[in-house]
């Protein structure tokens, strides 16, 4: 390579700019691309801020509330009620618990029918596919208030929220998984003999049934993070006394109450942890979900 | 191979066998255990669906609307006598989670790389960095959103500073994650170079992180779009506050016609960045 003809001095400097414009800044068009682009998303924001009535002084007055309210959480205590937020947050864990468990198993044959390598009849796909997606794109906490309105407050509303809601999540992504399997074993069933339940049993299940359980798990973790804030609409759990204590304002019991969610979302986390590790060997949860 | 030998071999598996089969019944024991107490706690027992079934399937029959085929015009638009009002709400929901999720993404990117193993400068700085992001995600962002609209006020500002903290804490993560995976060599170079540590990260990493970063943050608003029509359900903006009152005024037409404007429009948004992400990316480097 010829080093001396870009040296250090203004002359080569120049002539290595005419000879190749493109090493030294992007052509034109790409920058003004990236200004446009840029001045677009300013000027949206602005008119978003604009819209919604953000001014520094509501920020500044609204700071200085919050400071306040974060003074008056400190020391997080629990009065007299540690026992019923203690109960409380078993059920949240319970609820998540139970949920994900019926969710997973009816998922199965949901995602079955949603597989294209299982199912080749494509209007049977179409219309499971599309009622999932209903279940998926309605948020859990709708379907929570719909089911505290059809069969009262308590925790059954909040554990059918979650069944109704991860039953399509886990479905897409059994559906997926089932799709993704090698279809050699599928093969060497068929080849043998099998029909279509032994073919699931036997040249599926084996190799889905890891990732099925995994995906179950990751959804029980993030169940647990979900079924803390069901209560705020009257669905049982933790969340009834957090939503009643912020609102009237009792910041130290709604410290405390924070605290031990956060608490046992680690603890969860960690066991969840460790039980996929023993049942699949790999620590590593779906990325694509969280 | 002596008959002993086969024996003994047998007797071994068989041992083996017995033995995995102990420790199975002993984990569905307890899983078996874990779902009795669930249930108890949960206050789910089986009456109680079956007592419970036919009043959502006679509920979500009173949501549907009479639609009769020689007045089908009217009917919908008596279905959806407030699509004008809800369309608003809907723009404004979408505001919402856009706004949030920018402020999110700059505050994700301020954290990400004090965050991540391999560029933090310091051990404080890392532990500070990780341990806010964490709190961010963890709290629910329902939570964040009950003690804004106490602080800010009902309305959308709430809903968006409690979405973009929310945001925040789960993209910087990812973005920690992505950052903690790129290739140290031009990050060498440029160190050896003379760069500082800003120089180092603009021409460094942020080439390598670029895709995942658009990536993570697509599909962070997808999230949040779902986030923002429930948002209202608290007093902090968005499509959810009429929401609340439908099902609480037990509107039960209007129930079913805000589900379906909300699944379409999320199906939209959902597609839409999908597509974008294939575009900006690549179907190979889909993260």
């Amino acid at each position: 390579m010829n080093t001396r003809s870009v040296g250090l001095d203004p002359g080569a400097i120049a002539r290595a700019r005419l000879i190749g414009p493109g090493a030294f800044e992007a052509p034109l068009r790409q920058r003004l691309m990236l200004w446009l682009v840029t001045g677009g998303v300013g000027a949206f924001t602005a008119y978003c801020l604009v819209l919604f009535e953000v001014s520094p002084l509501r920020l500044w007055q609204g700071l200085d509330k919050l400071v306040d309210v974060l003074g008056h959480m400190f020391p997080p205590t629990a009065k007299d009620s540690g026992w019923d937020y203690a109960y409380a947050m078993l059920q949240t864990v319970a609820m998540a618990f139970l949920g994900t468990v019926i969710a997973s198993i009816l998922a199965i044959p949901l995602g079955i029918a949603c597989a294209k390598n299982l199912v080749p009849n494509w209007v049977v796909r179409f219309v499971f596919r599309r009622s999932n997606d209903v279940l998926r794109g309605v948020d859990q906490m709708i379907w929570a208030l719909i089911f505290v309105r059809a069969v009262g407050l308590g925790p059954l509303a909040g554990i059918l929220a979650i069944i109704i809601s991860d039953t399509g999540t886990l479905a897409k992504l059994y559906s997926e998984a089932i799709e993704n399997a090698d279809k050699r074993p599928v093969e060497g069933v068929r080849a043998c003999g099998g029909n279509a339940l032994q073919t699931i049993r036997f040249g599926i299940l084996p190799q889905v049934l890891p990732i099925m359980l995994s995906n179950a798990l990751y959804i029980f973790e993030s169940n647990t993070r979900s079924a803390t804030i069901l209560g705020i609409v009257g669905a049982g759990g933790i969340g009834f006394y957090l939503a009643d204590r912020i609102r009237t304002m009792l910041w130290e019991e709604a410290s405390f109450i924070v605290l031990m969610i956060l608490a046992t979302v680690y603890a969860i986390d960690w066991a969840s942890r460790r039980v996929r590790s023993r049942l699949i060997g790999t620590t590593e949860s779906t990325p694509a979900l969280h | 191979m002596s008959l002993a030998a086969v024996a003994s071999f047998e007797a071994r598996y068989q041992e083996l066998r017995a033995r995995s089969l102990r420790t199975s019944v002993a984990y569905a024991g307890l899983f078996g255990l874990a779902l009795l107490a669930s249930a108890w706690v949960g206050e789910f027992n089986l009456v109680k669906v079956a007592q419970g079934l036919p009043r959502i399937h006679e509920y979500i029959l009173k949501t549907l609307p009479v639609l009769t085929w020689s007045n089908l015009w009217g009917d919908l638009a008596e279905w959806f006598y407030g699509l004008p009002k809800w369309l608003m709400l809907l723009w404004e929901t979408v505001l919402i989670a856009y706004t949030a999720t920018l402020l999110g993404t700059l505050g994700a990117l301020a954290l990400c790389f004090h965050a991540s193993q391999n560029l933090a400068r310091g051990r404080a700085s890392y532990w500070i960095a990780r341990r806010s992001l964490e709190v961010a995600r963890t709290i629910p962002d329902l939570v964040y959103a009950l003690v804004f609209v106490f602080a800010f006020g009902i309305g959308p500002l709430a809903g968006i500073l409690a979405i973009a903290i929310h945001s925040m804490g789960g993209n910087g993560k990812l973005f920690a994650e992505a950052v903690e995976n790129i290739d140290m060599k031009p990050v060498d170079g440029l160190r050896a170079a003379g760069a500082n540590w800003v120089q180092m990260i603009r021409y460094a990493v942020l080439p390598q992180v670029l895709p995942n970063f658009t990536s993570f943050t697509l599909w962070r608003f997808e999230i949040n779009v779902r986030t923002a029509s429930i948002i209202g359900f608290v007093g902090a903006g968005g499509i959810g506050q009429e929401f609340y009152t439908a099902i609480r005024m037990l509107y039960y037409e209007d129930i079913s016609a805000l589900i379906l404007i909300l699944v379409t429009t999320v199906v939209i948004i959902d597609i839409a960045c999908e597509k974008l992400r294939h575009k900006l990316i690549g179907k190979e480097g889909l993260a």
